[in-house]
């Protein structure tokens, strides 16, 4: 069986629903099967982290041994659910006795969710953990996505935003100081890309914004400043907390900047989608709190 | 007229949270901090902080526990890494960072009702219970317990996200709930074993 395992994760079901309906429609027109993870748990994320590292590992060990029982590579869209997967595979390898603990207690109380009746679940480290970044560019080609583009989005200036941790502390497919698989990308969807925006892969408050967004807001307003000044029409982003972060908190940011402005904050899988000449709808750009209308006038069939 | 003492007094110092610490990452490895403050430097969230990244590593090491525990810079840290990349002694600060958050609420220290500490206590009991996070909820229940008054602000945004159907109002959660409990029970009484042991 082709194709890939998905795990959405829980931003992907909620206030990142655009970047799942984006990305799930952007597979399909290249063609890409996605299976979503059976029964997949919460990855636990920053939060779980800071209360209880054993169980934190344990959640995010359970979505590994479900996906080692299918085998295919495994896609985590949410820049933080792919850094706790990838995490908890690298600390399952380097403390055998920390893996022995976790394994053991699976195999003893959890099954193979979709399974042939009810089998144990056991873990190995055969499943690579993919960013679909990383999928786009090295296997599927930037060459296979550019010759899927129909309405090039010609004359709209981005400004790539990465976030922190599809490059930090680990950086397996792309640069850690200046990543450009999504610049790629964007480039082949006939986009003007801003390569040189140098906040690419600065912090945007990821949870502060909903715990202390008096701090938070700061980071904000950085990011969204310079990319105006820049030039950018868009900002466009490949993690559900910096989509929702660099959209829902703009008025803010702005009125402690003491100006207005409005920027679209989009998912680079809407851009391709775009581009591909997908519908607004099943790219879930309705949803955008910033109106897309005046950036995306007189493109696509039904702008 | 009482008077705050302005030097720390070596009996004040806490060996046993000073070895604690240490242990974390090896003593070697934290010997090798040079203090250079690229950490402190390359924090996004330092200028808001009591103590920067480095000093609150010393502090720590040397055995300074209330001063680190109650210092807000733990709570600050969003988990970007930046120092830890930037870190020339590759010294993973960010994972001590999350250690001394467990601390803090392991040791009580946690300010009252502090937003982060509270968000932190509870999204794990949600996922804990229901193998998800609903997000509706999370800031639901982050609200009731940290003070309503702080969340005022966030209502539009909230009517933002149920317009355009970005935030559900349902409960979410896995199928196989009991078998989640019954894992988190088993490495939680591994756990018990080898510290009686």
């Amino acid at each position: 069986m082709s194709g890939y395992q998905y795990y959405p994760g829980c931003s992907l079901k909620g206030t990142g629903k655009p970047y799942e309906e984006s990305l799930l429609a952007v597979a399909e027109a290249l063609d890409i099967r996605l299976d979503e993870l059976p029964d997949w748990n919460c990855c636990g994320a920053t939060a779980y982290m800071a209360v209880d590292e054993l169980q934190a590992t344990t959640l995010a060990t359970r979505n590994l041994a479900i996906a080692a029982a299918d085998g295919r590579d495994l896609i985590a869209p949410c820049n933080a659910c792919w850094l706790v997967l990838s995490k908890t595979a690298g600390h399952l390898a380097d403390d055998p006795g920390l893996c022995s603990v976790v394994c053991g207690a699976l195999q003893a109380t959890c099954t193979i969710p979709n399974g042939d009746g009810p089998a144990p679940l056991s873990y190995d480290a055969s499943v690579p953990i993919r960013h679909p970044l990383d999928v786009l560019v090295n296997d599927v080609g930037v060459e296979t996505v550019a010759a899927a583009v129909t309405e090039p989005l010609e004359g709209l200036t981005v400004a790539p935003y990465y976030g922190c941790q599809i490059v930090r502390p680990l950086a397996p497919f792309d640069d850690q100081y200046d990543p450009v698989t999504m610049d790629r990308l964007l480039e082949a969807a006939g986009c003007d890309v801003l390569g040189d925006y140098p906040f690419k892969t600065r912090c945007c408050g990821a949870s502060q914004m909903m715990t202390m967004p008096d701090v938070g807001v700061d980071l904000v307003a950085m990011l969204l400043e310079d990319a105006i000044a820049r030039g950018a029409d868009v900002i466009a982003v490949a993690c559900p907390l910096c989509q929702f972060n660099l959209e829902a908190y703009q008025s803010k940011a702005f009125k402690r900047l003491g100006k207005k402005g409005r920027i679209p904050i989009l998912y680079f899988t809407q851009l391709l989608g775009l581009a591909m000449g997908l519908s607004h709808r099943a790219l879930g750009l309705q949803r955008s709190f910033v109106d897309v209308k005046p950036v995306l006038a007189g493109r696509s069939s039904d702008a | 007229m009482a008077t705050e003492p302005m030097i720390r007094i070596e009996a004040d110092r806490d060996p046993e949270f000073a070895a604690w610490f240490t242990g974390l990452v090896g003593e070697e490895k934290l010997r090798e901090c040079i203090h250079c403050g690229v950490c402190s430097g390359s924090c996004p969230l330092a200028s808001h902080m009591d103590l920067g990244p480095r000093k609150l590593m010393y502090l720590a090491r040397e055995g300074w526990a209330d001063d680190v525990l109650g210092s807000n810079t733990i709570w600050l840290c969003t988990s970007c890494y930046a120092c830890t990349v930037a870190c020339p002694q590759q010294i993973p600060v960010t994972d001590v960072m999350y250690a001394l958050k467990r601390k803090a609420i392991e040791a009580g220290k946690a300010p009252k009702r502090h937003p982060v500490a509270v968000m932190a206590k509870q999204f794990s009991r949600m996922v804990h219970r229901r193998g998800r996070m609903s997000e509706a909820y999370l800031i639901a229940g982050l609200a009731l317990r940290s003070g309503v008054h702080r969340y005022v602000g966030m209502l539009p945004m909230g009517v933002n996200a149920v317009r355009t159907g970005r935030i559900s109002l349902k409960l979410d959660r896995i199928r196989r709930r009991k078998e989640l409990t019954a894992l988190l029970d088993r490495v939680e009484r591994e756990r018990e074993e080898v510290a009686a042991s």
